[in-house]
């Protein structure tokens, strides 16, 4: 089995996996950070977006031997202890989550989309999120947590 | 403290841990030792099983064991029960086949369960599974309800033409009479589209075995865990209660579709005596595809009659629902009594009669999902006001205004068996009308034109009963459980406080809103209270969460145990003060002695119950700690008015939701924040439903839809900002005069958004148009025009 080495939420990590280990079962099978979800299986629900090497990636669409010497950060990486990402402060204020399960795909999403563009607009957030599934919120709410989001990470 | 008492917008509690990836989802969790399963399921529609081989798959590397449906047969395990009984017109129960966790002779649906693979990793079982050969002898397939209803190919041999049960409901003379005297008849046709609900958590169980103690521990992703301890621990498993235990920490979403007992918890927690292991399995969304229960399915002809004023004087139904190949748990409750109760609306429609066949098909069985009924019947009333409307030449609102009951009538008895409580429909309605800028419409309108776009808007009112349910009531139609809500509060020493539900949080916020009742009434910090739910071990009993009914069932139960808690810790008060229990007064966490300021802190009580020097224990047993059980004297009955405006490219058929505004009566409201993100989310899925959602079988019985490529799935660009508001009559058959807000958007949305197309496209002359009202069909329906 191929040795795979990357840096996950600024930890060294490596291990021997399957050629086929997905980088999603490797974040949540090998290294226990179930933070990161599996909703589908046709890479259209973004449950599972982590960034590698700072870009947005659906981790069950690139096999972890992909993710070779990359710098991957999940939902787990987010928070400085207790304080939380303005990313996720945002979603906290603005009820931007329910059942909780797509959140952490929406948050690592949101991120992406204002670091690539820091002042977006609503029009700008909902096709952004085209490839981001939510079942519970109507996206309503998650629209306006990160507007508001970005809003703060601008500073 | 006010700022999270009863009626504060109290940010959730839950949202850290989701926030941070710290939820525990059942396919987060893993045990020592634990082993993984895959199923092998059915390709086809309707076979007979002639051979399953599983010698070779046994072999492949990693494979523990493999089992069948026979292997569950040799051990008696029973059928997978359905916890409605409902009996046709001639008195008949209904036909209900057996329902085998795995499949013993045939297969019935495409995704029925044939095998379970236990191997040592998940891509280990996988792989073995594709070595299984399966000998299966292809039968004709019954896939939509008129080929079904036909008999020719029976999906179960015992039940002739596929016929599950023929019901009806209302006084069928006088409704026929009512058509006699009509100055008009208006008739529709519909078709409520099949839909599959997709909580994005898929289905996942671990089921777990200790031979040592003979305990099984199930962590499964359903709504309701002590039903499924007592449905599968008492009719498939036989396993006593005390000996099984069912966890569902976190659940990524249900609307439903999780509620039922599911095969495949009944085959893991089975299995796991066989391996004596711990075993793992988690669907892949295509699975969930084609074994989450799907919803709605009806097809509908109905006429109403009105006088020459326009006056409603008799609603005609007459549905088919398709009931998929077996009976899930609730499933005939579906389209009978949270069906047909419903047909009056928020309308004087003095005589109805509504008739519905139910019908096997060789498809996923069809059950509750988000309204479960009620949208079906929303859908057709308001589909048919609209056509009303427009027949007789009454303005779509005016014809509403003439037939709503008014707020004078209450208790209303409707002639289809439920007596509504409380309401006050023309007050949401006109607060919808002047939301929605509905006079203004015409100005918009105009805009649009203007640029080439067709516009319309499309008024939807909604009756739904919820809280489910008044158990003697529920029985009497057919349940064959009472439905009552249990909580436990437990006071710790030093005043804290667990509060136990037997409701079930998967988004609701339940352990927001439920701590906020309690902190309210025992005047405590909300910081001070904690909800446990969702584990058979940690509280006593429940029902769990369907049928919008946690908080008007299970949050009086709260009440009621709080209640019993400030009783005894009178009692210790009046000992510990030197006072007559008559005389202490409870207010804002304190006790004191009428008229002095003698006095103790909830925390002094609390911990002389436990720990005390001074005690009446003669009179009184130490401790905190009461339990309560409620059951409501009725449903509730929330209600509204969904205003949807629509702008339309002829070009294209694109439709786009410009506006929608929801107005709902949904009693006392406890948390805004909460309500306001149920209605949305109910919304999205009722624009889903009624412009991108659809469920398509070939002929074969072969799913088409079976992955998000393939069924639509609203998305953030799909979708306006909602305009959400409540007006609120506080609910008359609870002590927390609460009414249910879950399903409220997915009962009003569809047909006020397919009312607006209609409306948009009407100078075109289209007139009908199906859901869901894809580009195409839109298109294809003014080409035809």
């Amino acid at each position: 089995m191929p040795t795979v080495s990357m840096t996950v939420n600024g930890e060294n990590v490596s291990s021997e996996v399957e050629p086929r280990t997905l980088l999603v079962q490797y974040l949540r099978e090998n290294l226990g950070l179930t933070g990161t979800h599996v909703g589908c299986d046709t890479s259209q629900c973004g449950a599972c977006v982590v960034h590698v090497n700072g870009k947005s990636a659906k981790s069950c669409t690139m096999l972890a031997v992909q993710a070779e010497g990359s710098e991957v950060s999940t939902i787990e990486g987010l928070a400085d202890g207790d304080t939380l990402h303005p990313m996720q402060e945002a979603f906290r204020e603005n009820h931007g989550l329910q059942c909780g399960f797509c959140t952490p795909g929406m948050v690592m999403s949101a991120i992406d989309l204002v670091q690539t563009n820091s002042n977006p607009s609503e029009q700008d957030v909902r096709e952004w999120l085209e490839g981001n599934l939510c079942r519970c919120t109507g996206y309503h709410n998650i629209v306006k947590s990160i507007l508001a989001g970005a809003k703060t990470m601008q500073g | 403290m006010t700022e999270t008492n009863i009626g504060a917008p109290v940010k959730r509690v839950e949202d850290k841990r989701f926030l941070t990836g710290r939820g525990r989802y059942t396919d987060d969790l893993n045990q020592p030792n634990q082993l993984y399963a895959s199923i092998l399921r059915s390709p086809h529609a309707h076979a007979n099983l002639k051979k399953v081989d599983v010698s070779q798959a046994k072999a492949a590397p990693g494979v523990i064991d493999i089992f069948t449906g026979s292997d569950m047969a040799a051990d008696e395990v029973g059928s997978l029960p359905c916890g409605w009984q409902i009996h046709s017109k001639d008195g008949s129960p209904m036909n209900e086949p057996g329902h085998p966790p795995m499949a013993v002779s045939k297969v019935r649906h495409v995704g029925d369960q044939v095998a379970i693979v236990i191997a040592e990793t998940k891509s280990q079982a996988r792989d073995a599974m594709e070595q299984i050969a399966v000998d299966y002898e292809v039968l004709p397939a019954a896939v939509n309800m008129d080929e079904a209803l036909s008999g020719k190919a029976l999906v179960h041999d015992d039940v002739p033409n596929n016929m599950c049960f023929d019901w009806e409901i209302g006084d069928k003379e006088a409704t026929e009479n009512s058509f006699s005297d009509a100055h008009k008849v208006v008739s529709i046709e519909l078709i409520n589209n099949r839909l599959i609900p997709n909580a994005m958590e898929p289905r996942a169980a671990v089921a777990q075995f200790d031979p040592s103690s003979g305990n099984y521990t199930l962590h499964t992703t359903t709504q309701n865990p002590h039903v499924i301890r007592l449905l599968m621990g008492a009719f498939v498993l036989q396993i006593p209660e005390h000996k099984l235990r069912i966890i569902s920490h976190d659940v990524g979403g249900g609307f439903g579709s999780k509620i039922f007992h599911y095969a495949e918890e009944a085959i893991l927690t089975w299995a796991s005596a066989k391996v004596s292991q711990p075993i793992k399995w988690t669907a892949e969304r295509s699975e969930s595809f084609v074994t989450d229960a799907h919803g709605r399915d009806h097809e509908t002809k109905a006429d109403l009659a009105l006088d020459k004023d326009g006056k409603f004087l008799g609603l005609r139904v007459s549905t088919k629902a398709n009931i998929g190949a077996y009976l899930s748990t609730f499933g005939s409750s579906v389209p009978t009594y949270l069906y047909g109760t419903l047909l009056a609306g928020v309308y004087k429609t003095p005589a109805i009669y509504c008739e519905v066949k139910t019908v096997f098909t060789n498809t996923v069985p069809v059950d509750a999902y988000r309204g479960a009924g009620r949208p079906e019947c929303t859908y057709l009333l308001e589909r048919l006001v609209d056509k009303a409307a427009k027949e007789t030449g009454i303005d779509p609102v005016e014809i509403r205004r003439i037939n709503m009951i008014q707020p004078d009538q209450f208790p209303y008895q409707t002639p289809v068996a439920l007596q509504y409580d409380v309401g006050d429909y023309p007050k949401a309605f006109e607060t919808a009308l002047k939301a929605s800028d509905y006079e203004g419409f015409s100005s918009r309108r105009e805009k649009s034109e203007g640029n080439g776009k067709k516009r319309g808007i499309g008024i939807s009112t909604y009756i739904e009963a919820c809280g489910i349910a008044p158990s003697a009531v529920a029985g009497a139609l057919g349940a064959r459980a009472g439905l009552y809500e249990s909580a436990q509060v437990r006071v710790h020493p030093t005043g804290s406080v667990t509060l136990y539900t037997g409701t079930h949080n998967h988004g609701q916020g339940h352990e927001t809103t439920f701590a906020q009742i309690v902190s309210d009434t025992l005047g405590i910090a909300f910081d001070q209270v904690e909800v446990s739910h969702g584990d058979t071990g940690e509280v006593q009993f429940g029902m769990g969460t369907y049928g919008s009914r946690s908080l008007a069932v299970g949050g009086p139960a709260v009440l009621k145990a709080c209640n019993k808690i400030i009783d005894k810790a009178k009692k210790i008060a009046a000992h510990i003060l030197e006072a007559s229990e008559a005389d202490i007064d409870f207010k804002d966490g304190v006790f004191s002695v009428s008229g002095t300021d003698r006095e103790l802190a909830f925390g002094e009580v609390s911990l002389a119950a436990y720990v005390p020097h001074n005690y009446p224990i003669e009179e009184l047993e130490p401790g905190l700690d009461e339990n309560a059980f409620y059951d409501p004297l009725n449903f509730s009955f929330p209600a509204g008015c969904h205003i949807c405006e629509v702008e339309i490219d002829p070009e294209t058929g694109e439709v786009e939701v410009t506006d929608f505004t929801a107005v709902d009566d949904i009693g006392r409201v406890i948390n805004p924040m909460i309500v306001e993100g149920q209605v949305q989310g109910g919304v999205a899925q009722g624009i889903g439903q009624a412009l991108m959602e659809g469920c398509v079988y070939d002929k074969e019985g072969q799913l088409l839809t079976g992955s998000y490529m393939d069924y639509t799935m609203p998305r953030a660009d799909n979708l306006p900002n909602l305009n959400v508001s409540t007006e609120s009559v506080l609910g008359a058959s609870n002590p927390l005069e609460v009414k249910g807000v879950g399903e409220v958007g997915s009962i009003g949305a569809p047909p006020a958004v397919i009312n607006a197309i209609l409306d948009a496209l009407s100078s075109l002359g289209v007139e009908d148009i199906s859901m869901p009202a894809s580009p195409s069909k839109v298109w294809q329906a003014i080409h035809n025009a």
